[in-house]
């Protein structure tokens, strides 16, 4: 079967080259992190720690309240623990727990597990919610709950999400490419989660390294039947609906879970954590960030332990070749804008990219000239136009009716708009606004 | 390190693309066509261009300043409905009359409606019907090299002279208005056009399609006598094919719209044609098919994703 393209889409200028060549090197500047009880999807943890006490890296210091959606929170440095208070983070701030390194990264002791390839889902599952691990795709679902799909939706297909759409972002291509090995042993968990689902790695034809690294180790690793497809260059190839589609001709339905065409996607970095975790006892406690972007003096991807601050990330890495005009957690279509850079680097920030003051987008909007290019790239057959004509009316219920909550909120149309109108940003406040009419 | 940050919601980035660049590729797409009018009809065709263009963008300019709205006329927009309001009357229109038409197009039917963006017709087509309706013998006065002619249509509809070649009408050595009478310079124009993504080809190719197919079925000595290559290549059914009935406001949102859209332009040429009192029919099959935008788009959606039921 020839793969099949999604619908619509764009093409940004990738601005992978800045970091694709760049080797994953660790950096621990030390100092303060911080560790926010809520950056899952879920209930916000509780604390385990108190001020003043003493903790070590891979310590757990957090866990979600008893029976509530959410995943624990591991210290990823030796040190003490400063406060319990709010501090500022990516897009507001939140109750976090402040620990201060003392530079010597002491661990506990991992509890390895030699015999991990003969451990049975009910096993898995539980080290899984345990270590920590969400989606580092930039989602932050809580892996283990994506893993327990309901019973009546049979998971036939396992996709291992290696496309890594975003414009700038190198991290999952460094890591496909590094740590094929760990991604192969994670793929035998899933396979014991899902023993009768066929696996799929879909990732950008433009990353044929990391295809080829992925090919030889599942060669090697005896799983040859596990495909490692390659799909065309196009945003936004990586959203899990449109990476099914491209997969396995399957649309999710409107409103649906891909569990309900039988597929379950989960991105490559995570299925390599889970494989940490699991064999090797050690919970999420760094995750590799691409730090880019024209403004920064030595792009690269860094290992960098969850908690440090950014500031203190850039300043170790050589900081701003030049003044940035803005700084984005994760890629430039969905990352969010920093308006300070002393917040954490958590689970889901998989970028960093520092833009030059002279290209920041400060385009005033125009009328619409309805030349119909945002309702070409719409990957989920929307018309952006006149779902922003209805949010600017405030008409939720035509703004429903129009399929306004199905929108992915990828970007393409405001990224092709001539008239640089705020389509997929009215699209999203509309959305909001729409959800929470709905549930009153 | 806590510099002042620029923030806003994603995208970050955009495609380098806005209103001015559409504009500038639609003016370098008619450059060919420009060329072949002041090849074959004299430097006038230049200097017309010139007063229509000039005439548009000091009636938004004039509008806007008058209304005390924000100027607009850097977007290009106004520039292109001018030259293309040329590209629409004989080369031999008298200059006064070419600056009244420039003027309706863009203030009545332009600003009136709100802009760009919000105008119900083509303001340069709406412009000629204009023009037509209140100068018809100066918008019907034909020349080919100096000497009045008539054009291909004119003498396929009332006979008299004998028909041009078919070699004529491609390259654009025929009677005609300014810029419709060049098939191959307005080719070249749309491989601009198309290269540069500016337009998507379904609009012209199914107009023209659908007018050569109906011409030569409907035939003007009856049922299959027509002469559908002869008929596409006369008049100016490319420039409107190409430029006018592809103007983004005026037609619809979706592939499919565009298909319908170009359709009913091709039928309406054709039937204006061949049973019409007028020689030519593109300009009211394009403003016709205008008003009935709305409705296509309201008709006509595109596929959304997982509205079709999923499969194994």
């Amino acid at each position: 079967m020839r793969h099949r393209l999604f619908r619509g889409g764009v093409h940004p200028d990738g601005g992978k080259e800045l970091t694709r060549d760049k080797a994953i090197t660790p950096v621990a500047p030390g100092g303060i992190h911080v560790f926010p009880l809520g950056q899952h999807i879920g209930a916000p943890c509780l604390p385990l720690v108190e001020k003043g006490q003493e903790v070590l890296r891979g310590q757990l210091i957090a866990s979600p309240p008893e029976g509530k959606l959410g995943v624990s929170i591991h210290s990823s440095v030796s040190g003490k623990v400063r406060a319990i208070e709010v501090r500022p983070i990516v897009g507001g701030r939140a109750l976090s727990i402040v620990v201060e390194s003392d530079g010597q990264a002491r661990e506990v002791d991992f509890d390895e597990r030699p015999r991990w390839e003969e451990l049975s889902r009910e096993e898995i599952l539980p080290i899984v919610s345990g270590s920590g691990i969400v989606g580092l795709g930039g989602a932050c679902f809580p892996t283990s709950v994506k893993l327990s799909p309901p019973p009546d939706a049979p998971i036939d297909t396992v996709i291992l999400n290696g496309a890594e759409c975003e414009p700038y972002l190198t991290c999952d291509d460094r890591v496909m490419r590094e740590h094929a090995e760990d991604i192969v042993n994670g793929t035998k968990l899933l396979r014991r989660i899902f023993p009768d689902a066929r696996v799929v790695v879909g990732l950008e034809e433009n990353k044929p390294e990391a295809m080829e690294a992925l090919r030889k180790a599942y060669d090697a690793a005896s799983l040859g039947e596990v495909e490692v497809k390659g799909l065309p260059v196009m945003y936004p190839q990586g959203s899990e609906k449109q990476l099914i589609y491209a997969v396995t001709g399957r649309a999710v339905p409107s409103g649906k879970l891909p569990c309900a065409v039988g597929c379950l996607v989960q991105n490559v970095a995570t299925v390599r954590n889970m494989y940490l975790a699991v064999a090797k006892g050690r919970p999420l406690m760094d995750r590799v960030v691409t730090v880019t972007g024209e403004a920064v003096a030595q792009p690269g991807n860094y290992l960098v332990p969850l908690g440090t601050l950014v500031a203190d990330l850039l300043e170790a890495i050589g900081g701003f070749r030049e003044q940035p005009g803005k700084v984005i957690a994760g890629g430039p279509m969905m990352g969010f804008a920093l308006t300070r850079l002393d917040v954490p680097v958590v689970k889901g920030t998989s970028g960093l990219v520092a833009q030059l003051r002279s290209a920041t987008l400060v385009e005033p909007e125009q009328d619409c000239i309805r030349c119909g290019r945002c309702v070409e790239v719409c990957p989920m057959g929307l018309e952006p136009y006149r779902l922003n004509r209805l949010a600017l009316l405030e008409d939720y219920d035509a703004f429903v009716d129009e399929g306004g909550m199905d929108c992915i909120e990828c970007g393409s149309c405001s990224y092709t708009c001539p008239s640089m109108r705020y389509l997929v940003q009215s699209l999203r406040e509309a959305k909001r606004t729409a959800g929470a009419r709905r549930r009153k | 390190m806590n510099e002042k940050l620029i923030v806003s919601t994603s995208p970050h980035v955009h495609a380098n693309s806005s209103v001015r660049t559409v504009m500038v590729d639609v003016l370098i797409a008619l450059v060919p066509a420009l060329a072949a009018g002041a090849y074959f009809f004299g430097l006038r065709a230049l200097v017309l261009t010139a007063v229509t263009a000039l005439s548009a963008v000091a009636a938004e300019y004039g509008w806007q300043r008058l209304l005390k709205k924000p100027v607009t006329v850097r977007d290009g927009s106004a520039l292109v409905t001018g030259v293309l309001l040329a590209m629409n009357v004989p080369p031999t229109f008298p200059y006064w009359m070419a600056v009244i038409g420039a003027v309706f197009a863009v203030v009545i039917v332009k600003q009136f409606f709100g802009g760009l963006g919000k105008n119900v017709v083509n303001p340069a087509l709406a412009a000629r019907a204009f023009l037509l309706a209140s100068w018809p013998g100066a918008m019907t006065t034909w020349t080919v090299d100096g000497v009045s002619a008539a054009t291909a249509l004119g003498i396929l509809k009332e006979g008299g002279q004998s028909l041009p070649s078919v070699a004529d009408l491609f390259v654009g050595h025929v009677g005609g208005c300014l810029g419709e009478t060049s098939v191959l310079a307005l080719l070249i124009g749309a491989g601009w056009l198309f290269w540069r993504r500016v337009i998507t080809p379904e609009i012209p190719v199914v107009y023209i399609a659908t007018t050569g197919l109906l011409t030569w079925l409907l035939g003007r000595e009856g049922f299959l006598t027509g002469n559908g290559l002869y008929e596409i290549f006369a008049g100016g059914l490319f420039l409107g094919a190409i430029f006018m009935a592809t103007d983004y406001v005026t037609s619809p949102m979706t592939v499919k719209g565009r298909i319908l859209f170009a359709f009913g332009c091709g039928v309406i040429t054709a039937l204006i044609r061949l049973y019409g009192s007028y020689p030519e029919g593109v300009s009211f099959a394009i403003l016709i098919m205008n008003l009935v935008t709305p409705l296509i788009d309201r008709a006509v959606k595109p596929r959304r994703f997982g509205e079709v039921s999923s499969r194994g």
